[in-house]
């Protein structure tokens, strides 16, 4: 067991070194910083000059290291644009992500599991069906489509919830938060919407798959002859037995959610750390490119550690090979 | 510490105020501008949102009014007492909200800064202009050769607190490549019409108003909170819903709707920004052309052929609608009385193909492009417009469209100007031709050195005599006839197809009156609102 935690462990730190090599020349092409910093009256020399104050003239190794050097110290240096400390800027951006991603996976999953109950129970109601073809709009509209459709209607035409920001928000401590106020709530619902209709959309096509499946199976053949009441066998038996596969993709995709709230943020401008990479790739201010990357990077290898370990703790066959080797 | 006495201040200042409005109620202003505000030190980035809108916090000796005329603002009045020596009489009784007084070392001490290193604000005077204490309110400025434009630009060039800047360890300029925030870069000490009494980076940033400033306050808000929304659908969605009172830009296609919309107002003007074609005339061969062994660019008729290949009504019309004034040369009507003695070439396609035929191109030739994609209104589809009109008459443009971050480093000084054919922009910061003259026509070597925005290499000597002559003439009818001739061989031989001024576009809401600059600077100190 404890081979097989340490083996996935320096994996994981592989994965992460590799995911800073490949960001790191990926900072190559995105442009230069320089230019994004000064003024366009500033002339060729000084330019020259910050370029080597920043280091931009290092051989890219160098830099390389010094990055990674300052990353497993958890420093990621200082903005170009802001001129402060990256790992702050993250630190103070990321409670309005993670609020986002959160409300909006309990949106997925509130509406996502009934949908897919009744589209599974009721296969050929009419209301089963315009479930379905929601459902289709939800995969196919790409995100920015769908935020500002709903900004169209419910901000611009009703005029009932906000069209960008967080609105009000409370600060406990270094977190700040937007669900102990009405403006905060309600500044929420469009983009927990937007970012959490595909997952929806997923889960509700996950659950209908299952409960077709579990429906046919006999033990729910043999409580319905029992005589057990329909709510019973529906929710109590099929649903339970469905989630398991529900409860494992949700959990895989909240690491998706968190790094593609890049789009949503953007439509909404919400001020979390996918705007912040935004904003950052605009002006080509690589410490925060690079801090982010290697944020969501860790994000990715700690869901898919935690998995794996999981996995081992479940199942004994995976514990008895990683001992044997 | 520093905090607290801050908020205090804030707080009675806002106190003082309630009370001498009596029972009016709060007004909050909500504005939203694309861009972010960046580093709060008014001197580490010389652009124009960040310039104007410290503005409203911090103020130089002179400023400009809501139609760009040079006024008093912490000088009272200033005199030339030789061509070489300039007195300015500073206002007196005037407090930084942090409470310091502003007199001569304040105006001596920012003269410092912002020419030491680090500023990207060192153009605001010349390096090796003194200047000398008087009295307590009086600043001589020393040069050491005429210059009738020293105070053009010095609205941004802002004064700052001495005592306050050297007590918090904030002398040196916030530099792009300063790796800690110095107290300066997150909050401000100014003399202006309002303070910032939070600013959260890259995020939003709240005025309020100085109870105590010294001019008389026009505007009726008690306090005004700016947000970045980068996205343009999000910014018109949140002034249309009523969210906002104020959003720039609005892009060009959304200005019907803006202006349909029964509770908004767009408010539109030309920008004072010049949008123009440039063309490598300095190389022997051209980078990216199939015209081997020779540069056609180097022949005035091919220039003039392209010029006149371009549709510029078409451009107005369809892309720009109608939102732009078409340029004859390189500097806005604005800012040169005699801008009228010009005019465009006309459009012309067969007078083009004839020119092109005469310089031995008659089927035409290929050459590589390279334009911006988000830094001007619709400036990708005004490349792939001329390369449309282009190609009827026979030259074949490879458009190379790219984000600015992208764009500018190719085509800059830094790389070494690499680029055939190019979109760029210019709005001179000093209001006045020179800036024009040597930035985008002086000849220049391959670093930059005398030119360095001159990216085409145009090169006329007689242009550069004469903008040094303009650099020194003091007579205003004078100079305006050398900035005329020096303009007319510009535009004779074709240094630059100008294109357009475009527009400025702001979205307003029907409660709020304010004054739209020409250089696109949003002045809280003009708005009112209901």
């Amino acid at each position: 067991m404890l081979a097989f935690m340490i083996r996935r462990i320096i994996q994981s730190i592989i994965v992460m070194f590799v995911v800073a090599l490949i960001s790191f020349l990926l900072f190559r092409f995105v442009g230069d910083p320089v230019n994004q910093m000064v003024g366009i009256e500033t002339t060729p020399e000084q330019r020259e000059a910050l370029r080597d104050k920043l280091g931009l003239n290092d051989p890219v190794i160098m830099q390389f290291f010094g990055f990674i050097k300052g990353a497993a110290q958890f420093d990621f240096g200082v903005s170009y644009q802001f001129k402060r400390p990256v790992a702050q800027m993250i630190a103070e951006r990321a409670p309005a992500t993670l609020e986002l991603s959160l409300m909006s996976a309990i949106f997925a999953l509130l509406v996502g599991i009934p949908m897919g109950v009744y589209t599974g129970l009721k296969r050929n109601s009419i209301l089963s069906k315009f479930f379905l073809t929601v459902s289709l709009v939800g995969i196919s509209l790409p995100t920015f489509l769908i935020g500002i459709l709903l900004i169209y209607i419910f901000a611009v035409q009703l005029q009932v919830l906000p069209s960008f920001g967080r609105g009000e928000v409370v600060d406990i401590g270094f977190w700040s938060t937007g669900l102990l106020t009405v403006s905060g709530l309600k500044a929420l619902i469009l983009p927990s919407i937007t970012l959490g209709l595909f997952q929806m959309t997923l889960i509700m096509r996950l659950v209908r798959a299952e409960m077709l499946e579990v429906m046919r199976t006999d033990y729910i053949k043999f409580a319905r002859a029992r005589g057990l009441s329909r709510t019973a066998i529906n929710f109590g038996h099929a649903l339970k037995n469905t989630l398991v596969p529900v409860i494992t993709i949700t959990g895989l995709q909240l690491g998706s959610v968190i790094a593609f709230a890049i789009i949503t943020e953007t439509v909404f401008s919400w001020p979390g750390m996918g705007l912040l990479f935004l904003h950052s790739v605009q002006n080509v201010d690589i410490p925060i490119m690079a801090a982010y990357l290697m944020l969501i990077g860790f994000l990715f290898v700690m869901i898919n550690l935690i998995v794996d370990l999981l996995y081992v703790a479940v199942d004994p066959r995976i514990r008895v090979s990683g001992v044997s080797q | 510490m520093k905090l607290n006495s801050l908020k205090k201040m804030l707080l009675t200042s806002t106190l003082v105020l309630g009370m001498g409005m009596g029972a009016a109620t709060a007004e909050t202003l909500k504005f939203a501008f694309q861009g972010t505000l960046k580093s709060l030190d008014p001197y580490s980035l010389n652009e124009t949102f960040t310039l104007g809108t410290l503005g409203n916090v911090y103020e130089g000796l002179t400023r400009r009014d809501g139609d760009l005329n040079i006024e008093p603002a912490l000088a009272t009045s200033w005199e030339v007492l030789e061509p070489t020596r300039w007195r300015f009489h500073l206002r007196q009784g005037v407090k930084f909200h942090q409470g310091g007084d502003f007199n001569a070392d304040d105006v001596i001490f920012s003269a410092e800064r912002v020419r030491a290193e680090g500023s990207d604000l060192t153009t605001r005077i010349p390096a090796d202009a003194k200047f000398v204490k008087v009295d307590d309110y009086t600043v001589d400025v020393v040069l050491t050769s005429p210059n009738p434009i020293l105070h053009y630009e010095w609205e941004t060039w802002v004064m700052l607190d001495k005592e306050w800047t050297e007590a918090n360890d904030s002398v040196a300029v916030t530099s792009a490549s300063d790796d800690s925030a110095s107290a300066i870069s997150l909050e401000t000490n100014g003399t202006g019409p309002f303070m910032i009494s939070s600013h959260d980076t890259g995020v939003s940033t709240t005025f309020v108003p100085n109870a105590d400033w010294w001019d008389s306050a026009s505007h009726n808000l008690t306090s005004a909170v700016f947000t970045t929304i980068g996205s343009d659908a999000t910014r018109v969605a949140a002034l249309l819903s009523g969210e906002l009172d104020m959003v720039y830009p609005v892009p060009v296609q959304d200005l019907k709707r803006v202006s349909d919309n029964a509770t908004t107002t767009a408010l539109t003007g030309p920008e004072l920004r010049t949008i123009f074609l440039g063309m490598d005339q300095m190389r022997d061969e051209l980078l990216y052309s199939n015209i081997k062994g020779k540069n056609p660019f180097k022949d005035v008729r091919v220039r003039k052929a392209f010029y006149q290949a371009i549709d510029i009504e078409a451009i107005k019309l369809k892309i720009m609608r109608n939102l732009s004034t078409p340029s004859a040369i390189m500097i806005s009507p604005f800012l040169f009385s005699k801008s009228g003695d010009f005019q465009r070439f006309p459009y012309d396609i067969e007078a083009s193909k004839s020119l092109l035929a005469e310089a031995g191109y008659p089927e035409g030739f290929e050459v590589g492009m390279d334009c911006p994609n988000d830094r001007y209104v619709n400036d990708e589809a005004i490349c792939q417009a001329v390369t449309g009109m282009l190609a009827k008459v026979g030259i074949k443009v490879n458009l190379n469209a790219q984000p600015k971050s992208k764009y500018f480093a190719k085509v800059l000084a830094s790389n070494g100007y690499d680029t055939s054919f190019y979109l760029l922009g210019w709005t001179p910061g000093s209001l006045d031709s020179w800036n024009v003259l040597t930035n985008l026509h002086g000849c220049r070597d391959e670093t930059g050195a005398g030119g360095p925005f001159n990216l085409g290499g145009y090169c006329n000597p007689e242009v550069d005599a004469l903008s040094a002559k303009i650099l020194t003439e003091n007579d205003p009818a004078v100079r305006d006839d050398l900035i005329a001739q020096a303009f007319k061989m510009t535009t004779d031989e074709v240094s630059h197809i100008p294109l357009h001024q475009q527009g400025l576009a702001w979205g307003v809401s029907n409660d709020v009156e304010l004054k739209q600059r020409a250089d696109n600077v949003f002045s809280l100190r003009y708005v009112t609102k209901n």
